[in-house]
């Protein structure tokens, strides 16, 4: 009985979580559909080379009737609803191409950066929280200093200061991402540092709360060492919020992709979103959106399940 | 004890001197001298701030941060523990000394199975396999009288009721049967009945020759398995003794106040606490109040009836919290509601207030609609009705000093704290509320987080009496105060309600202190009223099954 009641409450809050994601994507794909038709100039014209070419009414009209343009606004919108829902994100303007084999290809390799980035970021700060709240008064300021410098730091003036670093004067590292690992070093630190900063400052608050439970002198008392303390005890509470904030941060690093892969002149979502963006390529920019809104839910679902593996008194709710 | 000497004793400590900061100065223990035989329990007490924790802590090495201990003697189990490194003092702990904390909410870890924590000290000791582990762990809790029937050791802390949980911490220190537990207010944070049972665990323990070092701030739940009492009062021991000796014959004044501030069986109007400065009366004549005509001692201020609500758990099914509770209030006279955690008193708090809103049944404030009112209505009433918290510290806002948080009261909400602005009348009104409450003027400009708690709680009373109420309802006022504390609290409730005619609707879970301060009671058992009537009759020949066990259960004085 008691079983059952379970499953339907977990299948409840699964369909909740599925409802509310589908909602989010379709006021998204709403709000890119109409945020585009406010840019002015002829999407016609910027299909045919952009507003400076000169092209022939009968060509526009061609075009207006190949990509239907010449529909009234509401049904353009419905018929764009209706191919998303099918996975076609429809052609690009600029590069000739349907906008989903090219952003899939794109895809992976902004991915790895910010998973990458994502995990060195978590390293850093529990190292970084870990040492400043054991090594005494000194380290604590020397810790906390470094994290609030490191949270304050743009990406642009740190990728730039990292080449200057790595491949001009030491000649350690390429100062363009070519492919493999040496390739990923220098873009992965530039994103990692900031948001470690960040976390860090939050993982050392709540692992001060931590050591100061009495449950921390329970287990000292039983004879635990420090190590266990921390390993057993303090590690799982003192990330629960920083796992809240990886959602959140995870996005933050799809942003930060755009301006990385263009200064490393990296492939990736982020450059191509730029471009696209450059060139009013408007099915693209509506792609990458609704893929890193996608990527945002899923990182925001996969939290939600890390923080019920680390606190099980959430699983009752 | 006269074999203590001839066996080693479980722990032996001569002359204990440790202070925080620099090394040798401001000792916050002073001379401590004391030991503890094997199947022995020496109760060391004293109010909050007399060295009790810093003692238990020191035993176990580890006093804290910036400590410094110095000490003639520290044995545990006969060996000099004095210059342990801290592997040594690692491989102590745990199988010479166990620890036991207040609330095993806390003091287990919340997001491990508890069978995990007791499982760590024989993880720590021991060479046993993790089957061999698993047994030992069901055995232990066994021992302390949580058998495994409903899988306790897969459950976390917060799983497990207060009395469960509390078990489960007690197997974890004594997992390695270590011949001294030093149990800290192991039941300060339990209802009276779980308290008694918790308490005749610890005595079993004892009785099969474990060594227990008691700590508490009351000398009646003490009483009840100590051998010898320390006593203990600004980090020295000013009285040790034979437990009945010192209970009965108290050679020092320190003693002799905390046994007065036990309420249990003392009547109604004598006093716990010595006098200190007379309240000043501040209360308008009578007759200018908004008072409802009437004979005075049996005009109902505050009436329920039927009433009812439901609650929905987190899990989706419904929970009556308060199922049919009807009770009268006497102008002047005090109706005491005791029961214990989850049995519905806070809510009945609440409607009483008319913070939540009745499923059924009314609430009557002064012969007039209260819970059936619009807010708005109710705006008028309010300022008949006072409240007081357990939880003082939040109930204020931190950042407020004590003079903007009665301000605020005295001027009933009408407008926003401000720095100027606020008139003489105002002023002199937040003095006299202060002195009622027999605090200091220098306390004005501090803030709540660096009063003590027993000022803190005189700071929410002054605040309940800014409107100058009728009726106040205090939900566990003294709850989290030391005994001696919550004497003067109580002394000045009564006080307050002599002086003004105040009608007090008293909530909580100590029987004791129920039957010190009502005239009416009514005992509460999962949300309905099992008995009621005039208080000296209740106490003396109780009805109902339950007020029977819990009368049975209140720590008393027995010598």
């Amino acid at each position: 009985m008691a079983e059952v009641g379970r499953g339907s409450r977990v299948a409840r809050v699964v369909l909740s979580r599925l409802g509310g994601a589908a909602f989010v994507l379709w006021m998204v794909a709403t709000l890119t559909f109409f945020a585009v038709r406010l840019i002015p100039g002829d999407p016609a014209e910027a299909i045919l080379g952009g507003p400076g070419s000169q092209t022939s009414p009968e060509a526009l009209a061609a075009v207006r009737a190949e990509y239907g343009l010449d529909q009234p606004v509401f049904v353009q919108y419905l018929a764009q609803l209706g191919r998303l829902v099918t996975g076609d994100l429809g052609r690009s303007y600029a590069l000739n191409q349907d906008v989903a084999p090219l952003l899939a290809g794109q895809l992976g390799g902004t991915l790895l950066l910010a998973v990458l980035a994502l995990s060195l970021a978590w390293l850093l700060a529990l190292g970084l929280a870990t040492w400043s709240t054991r090594g005494g008064r000194v380290a604590w300021y020397v810790g906390s200093g470094l994290e609030i410098v490191a949270a304050a730091l743009p990406h642009f003036w740190l990728a730039t200061a990292l080449i200057v670093l790595f491949s001009v004067w030491l000649g350690w590292l390429p100062p363009i991402s070519s492919a493999g690992a040496a390739g990923l070093v220098l873009p992965v630190l530039t994103l990692a540092v900031p948001l470690a900063g960040f976390l860090g400052q939050i993982m050392r608050e709540s692992l001060l709360t931590a050591l100061e439970s009495p449950f921390v002198l329970s287990a000292r008392a039983r004879g635990e060492s420090e190590r266990g303390v921390r390993w057993v005890h303090v590690i799982r509470h003192a990330s629960l919020p920083a796992i809240s904030l990886s959602g959140w941060a995870f996005g933050s690093l799809l942003s930060g992709a755009v301006v990385v892969e263009t200064i490393f002149a990296r492939p990736g979502l982020g450059r191509t979103l730029l471009n696209a963006v450059t060139v009013r390529d408007v099915p693209v920019v509506v792609g990458a959106v609704l893929i890193v809104a996608v990527g945002y839910i899923l990182m925001t679902l996969l939290t939600d399940l890390a923080q019920r593996i680390v606190d099980p008194r959430l699983r009752a709710r | 004890m006269s074999g203590a000497a001839s066996r080693t004793a479980a722990v032996r400590v001569r002359n204990l001197v440790v202070g925080f900061g620099a090394p040798g100065t401001d000792p916050v223990l002073n001379g401590v001298s004391f030991e503890v035989a094997p199947g022995e329990c020496l109760a060391l007490v004293g109010e909050s701030g007399s060295g009790k924790s810093v003692t238990a802590r020191s035993l176990l090495g580890l006093a804290g941060e910036n400590s410094w201990v110095r000490t003639d003697e520290l044995s545990l189990a006969g060996t000099d523990v004095r210059n342990l490194t801290a592997a040594q003092w690692r491989h102590r702990r745990g199988s010479d000394v166990g620890l036991v904390l207040q609330d095993a909410l806390v003091s287990l870890d919340p997001l491990r199975p508890v069978g995990r924590e007791i499982g760590d000290s024989l993880r720590l000791h021991t060479r046993l396999g993790a089957a061999a582990r698993h047994a030992r762990v069901l055995e232990v809790l066994d021992r302390v009288g949580l058998p495994d029937s409903d899988n306790a050791v897969r459950k976390r802390s917060g799983e497990l009721s207060g009395g469960q949980r509390q078990r489960a911490l007690i197997a974890a220190a004594i997992a390695l049967d270590p011949p001294l537990l030093i149990a800290d207010e192991p039941t300060t944070a339990l209802d009276v009945t779980v308290q008694a049972q918790i308490l005749d665990l610890l005595a079993s323990l004892k009785r099969a020759g474990t060594g227990i070092l008691l700590i508490s701030h009351d000398l009646a739940v003490v009483g009840r398995i100590a051998d010898r009492i320390a006593v203990l009062h600004d980090g020295r021991i000013v009285e040790q003794g034979p437990a009945n000796e010192v209970l009965t014959r108290p050679g020092h004044p320190v003693t002799r106040q905390m046994l007065a501030a036990i309420p249990v069986d003392k009547p109604r109007g004598l006093r716990l606490s010595p006098r200190t400065a007379a309240p000043v009366s501040l209360a308008p004549p009578a007759s200018d109040r908004a008072a409802a005509p009437g004979p005075v001692l049996e005009t109902t201020v505050l009436e329920a009836t039927g009433l009812v609500k439901r609650f929905t758990r987190p899990d989706g099914t419904p929970h009556l919290a308060v199922d049919g509770v009807s009770f009268r209030l006497k102008r002047g006279t005090t109706l005491g509601i005791v029961g214990e955690s989850g049995s519905g008193k806070t809510t009945t708090a609440r409607l009483a207030l008319a913070l939540t809103r009745p499923d059924a049944g009314e609430v009557r404030v002064l012969g007039q609609a209260f819970s059936a009112a619009t807010e708005k209505e109710r705006r008028r009433l309010r300022p008949h009705l006072g409240a007081v918290y357990q939880d003082a510290l939040s109930s204020f806002d931190p950042r407020l000093s004590v003079e903007q948080v009665l301000r605020d009261a005295v001027a009933g909400g009408a407008r926003r704290t401000g720095r100027g602005g606020a008139s003489v009348a105002d002023r002199a009104r937040v003095l006299s509320l202060l002195d009622a409450v027999g605090l200091a003027q220098g306390l004005l400009g501090r803030r709540p987080l660096s009063l003590s708690g027993g000022q803190r709680q005189r700071v929410s009373i002054a605040r309940a009496l800014a409107s100058d109420p009728q009726i106040l309802i205090c939900d566990e006022p003294v709850s989290s105060l030391d005994v001696t504390v919550q004497a003067q609290v109580l002394d000045l409730l009564d006080e307050l309600q002599r002086d003004r005619g105040l009608s007090l609707l008293f909530i909580s879970h100590d029987l004791g202190v129920i039957q010190h301060v009502s005239d009416q009671v009514a005992v509460m058992l999962e949300g309905r009223i099992v008995e009621t009537g005039a208080a000296a009759q209740v106490f003396a020949a109780p009805q109902h099954p339950y007020t029977q066990a819990l009368l049975g259960a209140v720590p008393r004085i027995g010598y």
